[in-house]
């Protein structure tokens, strides 16, 4: 299995095995590759994007041995030296890129990664763009990009470093024929210009195939053949390189495949099944869809070809009546569209672009509940559900769930679903991407049935060619507009072309020089892609490179600064918690409702009551009636406490015989009902005390002795003081930790974290940078917190506030870590977001002071007491406001707090994989 | 007729995708299980295990029978320190309360000068502070009383105060804690389970596919209502009679079906105010820190952690207009004081009016929010 080419030995993998979990990604594959463009053919799910990953060591090496540009790809060491030498492309459109950033910023922080200066990185740059023709668009937003365009620009991210070896992982899939010439033309030049590079290509799309040096077909995570084009077809002995693809297919494979026969379309008059008439959407300044018309008769196979954003799908979506238009009208069957129109919803079947199933019903679960919501009458549904089965030969799979399944049965279970309540109409966004020839086949068949024997009108859009060419009418559309639609073969031939892609890509030529220059790449020409090798950035600089760090933490703040929400939680967020748990968390027990029930009433007993009437504790309410009325007041709550005088009071007071007033406290509230027991006794006693005095006419002590209490560092004893210093503390914990934790796992759920893998950042710098911004966040919101503590709560900050200062940082530092340890072993944001939500609250609560002062906390809360940073803060922030202390008080907590951060880095590092698994 | 059955089927769909689902299953597990028992284990609202130390400049027999009188569960045993380590103790924190005895304070007492007991207390420590204060006096007072051969309260004093406490005589603060974070768990549920459930739709497409299905957007979102607030009840009664009645021993002294009644009353505007933040968020980490900056005020400030009388005024006011308060407000009712429905109906009627306001609104921002959902 050796291909040969000029140039040394690029890549060699020898027995590469790769599992995950139980499923077989890739079978001891051999290969060895030389310089040129190697292509690596096959559909979705076959182990292209594994085997690529393996080998610009984005992922972990399971079993077997894989060596690039002359070492083990297994060795960390090997990684670092090659790593500059390799640009990897992951697959997805822009996958690696920063959706909120502009161009210019996206190349820059990669150019960072590298290493290169700012001159350095000007002078790339700017030739890169200029060459990819993407030069007058420093300044959008990737996010706003057309699919073309973002894997140009993936590309220039790419070529920033010179690399040695390329690796694009389906780089074209799902963009516009004109984009993806041009980008072809684009990787043809680099070739020429650097003859010793050598390019990887994963791609589905197999006349694209044709064209590299070198082809691997894969299957199964096996590789079928290797070879040139050429050879490979003429060993198989076919034409084109999809029969040869077909062939090559295990026997049972290929058995179900047999070359798809379409009959002619039959004639329909009348009114058209759907008919779009100047179709407009617009989402803000964005025209998504722009003034689309098309009629299309019954029983017509009418296919909509196009890129990935171009439109498609928001028409489809206006035809079913999900979208309402801007402008225009849609009319299926002369009807107009209109959202929730239920009746001609159910002459309608549609199938979403995602093959929307519900992954965690069986598939006869997805089928009964979709008869059931059509209202199939009863004894219909199980006979129409078993009748599709057999017919989507779905019948194996009754019950396994859906989610499990492969991606062709899963589309054969949607199809079913869209055809179960036997519409008229099809509507299909793209069912057939990533699904491999046979199985499309096999759904086309499907579909012609559906069309030629039952009469279904079907409109599918695809960005297939050799799908588009089965059409009996077909579309184009670029950009929100229809640039031509006829037979397919009639478009060919009205630009004189062999091929209908031809065909598109003239029409596109045609409609780019009237709306915008976008990606040509002609105007490049010239300006060379590539420079001269001017000897990679060192083999491998410093370990803890400030600008790596500097590249991720730009970054970093450049997107949070974009995302409207995470930016409001963090600013917004601060506030608007310390104004609720500031206020909201009180011990203050105040204006507490009573009422009295005085049997009595006399003035003795009514004197007895003044004191609590004129207590700023209490709040008097309407005297009690009976012992059922203050039942029943008690229970809704309306009073908290009711004082009983009992009858004769007065008389047995004056007596010395010692009358026992009651007071009735609603204990449901404990802490609330031990704070009113301590109001009522003072009361009580203060009343004992000037009764005596006035009556007995002397000094007597109740007591031999004065109790003085003196309540230190809060004299007023008011809540706020020595709560507003503890929500400091909480919410330093608790924002800083969640955006940090947020920050890394969003890369990993996005699919940038590849950027770690395949650049020379380490984990040590890629948190670091990470975590700056974060920081800074952190002491913002503590600054914003101290100024709305002094103002708005009106505290007084008695101590040093360059101690409380430097001991917030300490603490930031400490909780931003506590983020990225949550965020090493979460993988999906939600999980962070609560993992850190509940990681954080409830020991900063139970365990730090907050509730119960530390030095009451026994056993094993002890130890998570002085195991966890915000006791320590606590201690700073507590003592800082209420206790005038300073740095020497403190410096015990301080030393403690400072230990964190290495700490805590030391185990984070560590836990961060350089690799994928 | 059609709709119901919609809306039936629909919803038997959503309790199949909940039990596919290990991370909510084991939110809802952990909130009506451990959560509960944590808070009313770990957090009591009682004096307990308080930090004490004395400065004793007498060292008599009096000063002894006072130090001696300070015993656990309340407080820890007394640290004796010179009078010059009482800033440093406080400052770090180590002591919540400091007793100074005067030199020749028993002395003075037996003379009738009333010597002055210093009590220093920590009033940063909130709530040991104003409770142990009380506990600290009442001790002071009975050893000196008893020193000086005093028994009863009523010989030193011309009335007597009998304080009760009704409803929970030995004011046990898990009774309180437990059935509150009870409370909070049902609130945060129904809002993070019917959000999930949405969003979850529409990550996955499925939304869609329900649209363009004889379906109204009304049905979609009562299907995920009833099914999600059923799952709720059913955990909330788990939870009362498993967790807080046998585990817990509370006793629940209300009738237990007018308390469900209520929670389901409440559970339409929790479950709606769920769908109403999915569909202000784009996408499930939006999502949370929406829920965060949301719920965590609704659950502090209802009244189920601090009373609400504490709060501004002006506070108080804009709780009134949040159903979680009222909710709060009978769940104690009906489950501490054995309240019925003639003294609960008012919070019951506010409840079911606010709750079935905003589902309206949420329903037809549900309606609007879905007709533009682009995936």
């Amino acid at each position: 299995m050796t291909m040969t080419q000029e140039g040394s030995l690029a890549v060699r993998l020898e027995a590469v095995t790769h599992r995950y979990g139980q499923i077989l990604a890739l079978n001891s594959v051999s290969l060895e590759l030389c310089g040129g463009t190697t292509g690596f053919v096959g559909p979705d799910g076959v182990g292209k994007s594994t085997l690529l990953a393996l080998i610009a060591g984005a992922r972990r090496i399971l079993q077997g041995s894989v060596e690039v540009l002359g070492g083990d790809m297994a060795s960390r060491r090997h990684r670092n030296v090659v790593q500059p030498r390799i640009a990897y492309m992951p697959q997805g459109l822009g996958k690696n890129l920063y959706m909120d950033l502009t161009v210019a910023e996206n190349l820059h922080f990669f150019g960072r990664l590298f290493g290169q200066g700012a001159k350095e990185r000007r002078r790339r740059i700017d030739s890169l763009l200029k060459s990819t023709g993407l030069d007058p668009f420093p300044d959008r937003r990737v996010g706003t990009l057309s699919g073309g365009m973002k894997q140009k620009l993936g590309l220039c991210c790419a070529l920033i470093h010179d690399p040695d070896l390329l690796i694009l992982d389906e780089p074209t899939t799902g963009v516009d024929p004109l984009s993806r010439r041009q980008f072809w033309e684009l990787i043809g030049r680099i070739r020429a210009e650097r003859p010793g590079i050598a390019v990887l290509i994963a791609t589905a799309y197999m006349n694209e195939a044709e064209a590299f040096d070198n082809l691997a077909v894969i299957n199964d995570g096996m590789v079928l053949a290797t070879g040139t084009s050429a050879e490979i077809k003429q060993r198989q002995g076919v034409d084109s390189l999809e029969e040869a693809y077909i062939s090559l297919l295990p026997e049972e494979k290929r058995r179900s495949h047999h070359k798809l026969e379409i009959p002619p379309p039959p004639l329909h008059e009348g009114v058209p099944a759907i008919k779009a008439e100047r179709l407009t959407r617009r989402f803000g300044d964005f025209t998504a869809v722009d003034g689309v018309s098309f009629e299309i008769p019954r029983g017509e196979i009418f296919g909509f070809l196009g890129s990935n954003g171009c439109g498609k799908t928001t028409t489809m979506k206006m035809l079913t009546g999900l979208l309402p238009p801007t402008e225009g009208e849609a009319r299926l069957f002369g009807e107009r569209t209109r959202s929730y129109g239920i009746e001609q919803r159910k002459r309608v079947g549609y199938m979403s672009q995602s093959f929307s199933l519900y992954g965690e019903l069986t598939v006869r679960q997805n089928l009964m509940l979709h008869a059931r919501l059509f209202h199939l009458p009863g004894d219909r549904q199980k006979t129409r559900v078993a009748e599709l089965m057999e017919r989507f030969d779905l019948s194996h799979y009754a019950d396994a769930l859906s989610g499990d399944l492969p991606l062709g049965v899963r589309q054969r279970i949607s199809l079913a679903v869209a055809v179960l309540h036997e519409p008229e109409i099809l509507i299909l966004d793209e069912p057939t991407s990533g699904v491999d020839p046979v199985a499309r086949d096999g759904f086309w068949e499907l579909l012609i049935d559906l069309s030629r024997n039952q009469g279904v009108t079907i409109f599918i859009s695809t960005h297939f060619m050799t799908e588009a060419e089965r059409c009996d009418r077909v579309s184009l559309m670029h950009a929100g507009k229809v640039l031509a639609s006829d037979r397919p073969a009639a478009l060919a031939e009205a630009r004189g072309t062999e091929t209908l892609e031809d065909a598109f890509i003239a029409y596109l030529e045609e409609a780019t020089d009237e709306m915008e220059t976008a990606g040509s790449a002609g105007d490049g020409e010239g300006v060379s892609l590539v420079r001269e090798n001017a000897g990679h950035a060192g083999a491998r600089q410093s370990w803890l490179s400030p600008r790596r760090i500097g590249a991720y933490s730009l970054r970093e703040s450049m997107e949070i600064l974009r995302d409207p929400i995470r930016l409001a939680f963090a600013l917004g967020g601060t506030i608007l918690l310390m104004l609720v748990f500031g206020f909201g968390i009180s011990f203050d027990v105040e204006n507490l409702t009573y009422a009295a029930f005085d049997r009595d009433k006399t003035s003795e007993s009514r004197r007895y009551l003044e004191d609590f009437a004129g207590s700023r504790y209490f709040d008097e309410r309407p005297p009690i009636a009976s012992y059922a009325d203050m039942d029943r007041r008690l229970k809704s709550g309306e009073i908290t406490m009711a004082l009983e005088i009992p009858p004769n009071y007065g008389k047995d007071l004056l007596g010395g015989r010692h009358p026992t007033v009651a007071a009735w406290i609603d204990g449901s509230m404990p802490f609330r009902a031990e704070t009113v027991r301590g109001y009522v006794d003072g009361l009580h006693n203060s009343y004992s005390r000037d009764f005596v005095a006035r009556e007995l006419g002397e000094e007597t002590a109740t007591l031999p002795a004065d109790i003085e209490s003196r309540y230190r560092y809060n004299q007023d004893f008011r809540s706020v003081n020595a709560i507003v210093p503890a929500v400091i503390v909480i919410l330093l914990i608790f924002i800083p930790a969640i955006l940090m934790a947020l920050g890394v796992v969003r890369e990993k759920e996005l699919g940038s974290i590849t950027n770690l893998y395949v650049t020379p950042v380490s984990p040590l710098e890629f948190l670091l940078g990470k975590q700056l911004p974060y920081i800074a966040i952190g002491m913002a919101s503590f600054l914003l917190m101290t100024a709305f503590a002094i103002t708005i709560f009106g505290i007084d900050l008695k101590g040093s506030f360059l101690a409380l200062s430097f001991g917030a940082f300490l603490y930031v530092l400490a909780t931003t870590g506590i983020g990225q340890l949550v965020s090493s072993f979460t993988s999906t944001q939600i999980a962070a977001l609560f993992g850190t939500a509940i990681g954080t609250m409830v020991p900063t609560v139970l365990f730090s002071g907050m509730m119960q002062p530390v030095s009451s906390l026994a056993g094993g809360a002890v130890v998570i007491g002085k195991v966890y940073p915000a006791g320590y803060f606590m201690t700073i922030c507590v003592g800082t406001f209420t206790k005038a202390l300073g740095f020497v008080e403190l410096t015990d907590e301080f030393l403690y707090l400072a230990l964190f951060f290495p700490v805590l880095t030391l185990i984070s590092v560590m836990l961060l994989k350089k690799q994928e698994r | 007729m059609d709709s119901v059955k919609n809306i039936f089927h629909l919803g038997v769909k959503e309790l199949f995708s909940l039990r596919r689902d290990p991370v909510l299953l084991a939110l809802m597990v952990w909130s009506f299980s451990l959560s509960v028992y944590t808070a009313a284990t770990g957090m009591t609202h009682d004096l307990h295990n308080a930090s004490i130390a004395v400065v004793d400049e007498d060292r008599s027999q009096l000063s002894r029978r006072i130090i001696d009188a300070f015993l656990p569960p309340f407080f820890q045993q007394p640290q004796e320190i010179t009078y010059g380590e009482i800033d440093r103790g406080m400052d770090s924190g180590d002591y919540t309360f400091v007793l100074v005895f005067p030199p020749r304070f028993e002395a003075d007492v037996l003379a009738g000068r009333r010597p002055a007991l210093q009590v220093n207390i920590d009033a940063t420590a909130m709530m040991q502070a104003g409770i142990g204060e009380g506990y600290v006096s009442r001790i002071i007072s009975q050893e000196v009383r008893r020193y000086l051969g005093y028994e009863r309260e009523a010989e030193t004093r011309p009335a007597v105060l009998e304080a009760r406490y009704a409803f929970n005589p030995n004011v046990e603060s898990p009774w309180f804690t437990s059935v509150m974070q009870m409370v909070n768990s049902v609130t945060m549920l129904s809002i993070v389970l019917t959000g999930a459930a949405l969003i979850r739709e529409r990550e996955h497409g499925t939304i869609e596919h329900l649209l363009v299905m004889p379906l109204t957007p009304f049905e979609i979102m009562m299907a995920k209502v009833w099914a999600n607030a059923l799952v709720i009840l059913v955990g909330a009664a788990l939870c009362l009679g498993l967790i807080i009645e046998m585990l817990l021993q509370v006793p629940v002294a209300g009738s237990r079906s007018l308390f469900f009644a209520g929670l389901t009353l409440y559970l339409f505007f929790a479950t709606a105010l769920g769908i109403f933040l999915a569909t202000l968020a784009r996408s499930m980490p939006q999502f949370g820190l929406l829920f965060m900056l949301v719920a965590l005020p609704m659950m502090l400030l209802s009244g189920g952690e601090t009373p609400i009388e504490s709060q501004p005024e002006w506070l108080q006011a804009v709780m009134q207009a949040v159903p979680s308060t009222h909710f709060v407000a009978f769940s104690q009712a009906i489950l501490f004081r054995n309240a019925g429905l003639d003294v609960v109906w008012p919070q019951f009627a506010l409840v079911a009016g606010m709750g079935a306001l905003f589902f309206t609104f949420a329903a037809f921002r549900f309606r609007a929010a879905i007709a533009v959902m682009q995936s």
